[in-house]
């Protein structure tokens, strides 16, 4: 019933925003993270 | 990257309230039908917010006790941040609304009209309000310390007005919102569906915690920028 309505789809693009978003949080936190450790 | 296990946490919780959130089976009620799945997406928006203003205000009434700037700071953001998830909230809840609430026999300009007169949206809107009359406050203040101590005591005044205008006016007052004489529908275990809790509560604490992750690093970085105006 779920894979008529093709769903999956819709998750897969969300999902794949959600990750794209999570990656960018992550290099931030990382950048921020080296500029710590340069002023120090 | 730092302490970074909720972190993590925040990722999988996310990641299962899309999948979970849009595959797992709801039950259908006239009207509502699919869209009840909003529950995981925008009743959590309002209580990212009412999680990060409730640890702003503690914030400020920490400044207040300790005179330490660090502390000030970290009240701006948690407010800052916690007036995004509000905007979203409200942003979302317009569209949800449009699809459930409107009557389909008139023209969406009519119901418009009906809808606008709904407390909670009213009262929505005021608490937003003063959380933005918050943020000019701050920025219109040159002075650090002023600036610090009379925002610190706004904000209590501010969180203070969060519970008249979005708890308990839209409670006495008849309303489409679900939440009216017959209690918290979200929290309350005999409303909620089993199976929906299964992902609210999950998403609840995932979307909490993106709004942390985001605070945390403008702290970080906001801190950076103290420190080098010290130096």
């Amino acid at each position: 019933m779920r894979s008529n309505g093709r769903i999956y789809v819709v998750v897969a693009v969300v999902v794949l925003i959600l990750l794209g978003l999570f990656l960018y949080l992550v290099r931030l936190d990382k950048k921020i993270s080296r500029l710590e450790k340069n002023s120090s | 990257m730092r302490k970074s296990w909720w972190k993590i946490l925040c990722v999988i919780l996310l990641l299962y309230t899309f999948i979970g959130g849009l595959l797992m089976d709801v039950p259908r009620l006239p009207a509502l039908s699919e869209t009840i799945r909003n529950l995981y997406f925008h009743v959590c928006m309002w209580f990212g917010m009412m999680i990060l203003f409730s640890v702003s205000v503690v914030y400020a009434i920490r400044y207040l006790r300790s005179n330490k700037l660090a502390d000030d700071i970290y009240s701006r953001h948690y407010a800052a941040v916690g007036i995004v998830f509000g905007v979203l909230g409200y942003a979302t809840g317009a569209i949800w609304m449009s699809y459930t609430w409107a009557d389909p026999n008139n023209s969406s300009f009519q119901s418009f009209g009906a809808v606008a007169r709904e407390p909670k949206l009213i009262g929505a809107a005021i608490a937003l309000l003063i959380y933005f009359a918050y943020m000019v406050l701050s920025d219109s203040i040159s002075d650090i310390d002023k600036r610090a101590r009379i925002t610190a005591v706004y904000n209590i005044f501010a969180f203070a007005l969060l519970f008249p205008t979005i708890w308990i006016i839209p409670r006495i007052l008849p309303s489409l919102h679900p939440g009216g004489e017959n209690g918290n529908p979200a929290l309350d275990t005999k409303d909620i569906d089993s199976r929906m809790r299964l992902v609210f509560y999950p998403a609840v604490i995932g979307w909490t915690l993106l709004g942390v992750w985001i605070t945390s690093l403008k702290i970080r970085l906001s801190l950076l920028k103290e420190k080098r105006l010290l130096q």
